[in-house]
C-alpha cells in the first residue's frame, strides 16, 4: 500500500535520526551536569533534609 | 547620522527558498551558534576565570564556561535569524543555514531563545545571579541593540556592538568572584577597542559586500580614507590599554613584553594603513586584520600563561593602586 502524506527521503530520515541522537546525548549530558552541580553546590547538605 | 540612511531594499527584497527548511542536520544547528566567534568567547572567558583571585570548583568553572559559550551561541543564532535577508546577499554569509534554506527561520528563533534562557538560568543556579544577569544582558545587547538596531542604523554599529563580544571576561570574572572589579573592566576595554580596527580592516576589503546588503559599515558610508583614519585612532587607544594590566598591577614581565612588542607592530600596521596610498590599502588591511587576531590572542594567552606558571605581577612602585579594587557590584 502506498504511504499517504509527506514521505521523507532517505537523506531526510538520516538527518532526523542524527538530530534525535544529538538531542538525546544533550539531555543525558544535562542530567550528568545537573547531578554534578548539585553535589558540588550542596555537598553533604544534599542529605540534610526532613524525613 | 543622515549619511547612514542607506536603501536596504536590496536586502529586504531577497527571498529565502525554504523548500528544504526543517531538514537541517546537527551540523547546520551547530553553524547557527557561530563556532568561530564562540571559540574567542570561550578563550577570553577562560583567561578571565584563571586571572580572577577566586578559582571556583572545576565543575562550576566548566559549567560557567559552558553557559557563557552557549549564551554566545544563542545570541549568534538570534543574529542569523534576524539577519537572514542581508546574509543572503553577501558572499561571505550566503552559505549560512537559513539563507541556504536548510534551517527554517522559526526553528532558528526558537533554538536561539531556548538556549538563551537555558544558559542564563543554569549560570545563575550554578554560580550567582550577577553573572547570569550580565550574560542575559550580553545576549540582549548583541541580539537586540546590535543586530536589530545599530547594525542597519549607524556606521558606528560595530563600535558599540563590539561591547557584546567584550563582555565574556566580565561574566566569567563575576561567575568566579560574585563581583566586578577594575581587572575585568580592563579586559573588557581591550576587546572593546580592539573590535573597530579588527572589523574595519575586514570591512575595507569587503565594502562591496556590505554596500550590496545595505549595511552602513564605515567604509561604505564614510569611505576608505575616513575608515583608515579611525582605525589608526582606535589603535592609538588600544595599544596603551593593552599595557594597562601591567600598570594596574595584575600582569607580569611576560605580559609586558608581549603587549609592548605586539602593540608596536599593531601601531606600525595601522599607521601604514593610514598613511598608505589608495591602491596599497587591500594588502595592508588584510595583514592588519590577520595580525589583530594574533594580537588579542597573544595578550590573553600571556595572561593565562602567567597565571598557570605562577609568574608574579610587576609591582609598580610609584603607584599605590590596590590589586583588587572594591567590587562595583559587590
Amino acid at each position: 500500500m502506498e504511504e499517504k502524506g509527506i514521505v521523507l527521503t532517505e537523506e531526510q530520515k538520516r538527518r532526523r535520526r542524527t538530530r534525535s541522537i544529538a538531542i538525546g546525548v544533550a539531555l543525558a549530558a544535562l542530567v550528568l551536569l545537573f547531578y554534578l552541580i548539585t553535589i558540588v553546590r550542596l555537598g553533604p547538605g544534599v542529605m540534610d533534609r526532613a524525613l | 547620522m543622515s549619511e547612514a540612511r542607506i536603501d536596504i531594499n536590496t536586502a529586504a527584497s531577497a527571498t529565502i527558498d525554504t523548500a528544504l527548511a526543517g531538514q537541517g542536520g546537527v551540523r547546520d544547528f551547530i553553524a547557527l551558534l557561530k563556532p568561530r566567534v564562540m571559540s574567542l568567547v570561550v578563550f577570553t572567558a577562560v583567561v578571565a576565570l584563571f586571572a580572577s583571585p577566586v578559582m571556583p570548583h572545576p565543575v562550576i568553572a566548566v559549567t560557567a564556561i559552558l553557559c557563557i559559550a552557549i549564551g554566545a551561541g544563542a545570541a549568534g543564532a538570534l543574529n542569523m535569524w534576524y539577519d537572514a535577508d542581508i546574509d543572503q546577499v553577501m558572499s561571505r554569509t550566503r552559505g549560512r543555514p537559513i539563507p541556504a534554506g536548510l534551517v527554517d527561520p522559526s526553528e532558528a528563533l526558537a533554538f536561539g531563545l531556548i538556549l538563551s534562557v537555558f544558559s542564563v538560568v543554569v549560570l545563575g543556579l550554578a554560580t550567582n545571579w550577577l553573572a547570569a544577569g550580565l550574560l542575559g544582558f550580553t545576549i540582549f545587547f548583541y541580539a537586540v541593540i546590535y543586530t536589530m538596531w545599530l547594525k542597519r542604523a549607524t556606521p558606528q554599529n560595530i563600535v558599540i556592538g563590539g561591547a557584546a563580544g567584550a563582555f565574556p571576561p566580565i561574566v566569567a570574572w563575576a561567575a568566579a568572584t560574585g563581583t566586578v572589579t577594575i581587572e575585568p573592566i580592563i579586559l573588557f576595554l581591550i576587546i572593546f577597542f580592539w573590535t573597530p580596527p579588527h572589523f574595519w580592516a575586514l570591512a575595507l576589503v569587503r565594502s562591496g559586500d556590505y554596500a550590496r546588503a545595505g549595511v552602513p559599515m564605515l567604509p561604505v558610508v564614510a569611505g576608505p580614507d575616513e575608515t583608515r583614519r579611525q582605525i589608526f585612532l582606535y589603535s592609538l587607544i588600544l595599544v596603551p590599554l593593552g599595557i594597562a594590566p601591567v600598570v594596574l598591577g595584575f600582569a607580569g614581565w611576560l605580559y609586558l613584553a608581549v603587549s609592548v612588542s605586539l602593540g608596536v607592530v599593531f601601531l606600525a600596521l595601522a599607521g601604514r594603513l593610514f598613511m598608505g596610498r589608495g591602491d596599497a590599502v587591500g594588502p595592508v588591511a588584510r595583514r592588519l586584520f590577520a595580525f589583530s587576531i594574533v594580537y588579542l590572542f597573544a595578550l590573553y594567552a600571556a595572561l593565562l600563561v602567567e597565571r598557570l606558571v605562577g609568574l608574579p605581577p610587576i609591582e609598580v612602585a610609584s603607584m599605590h593602586l590596590p590589586l583588587h579594587l572594591p567590587g562595583i557590584f559587590a
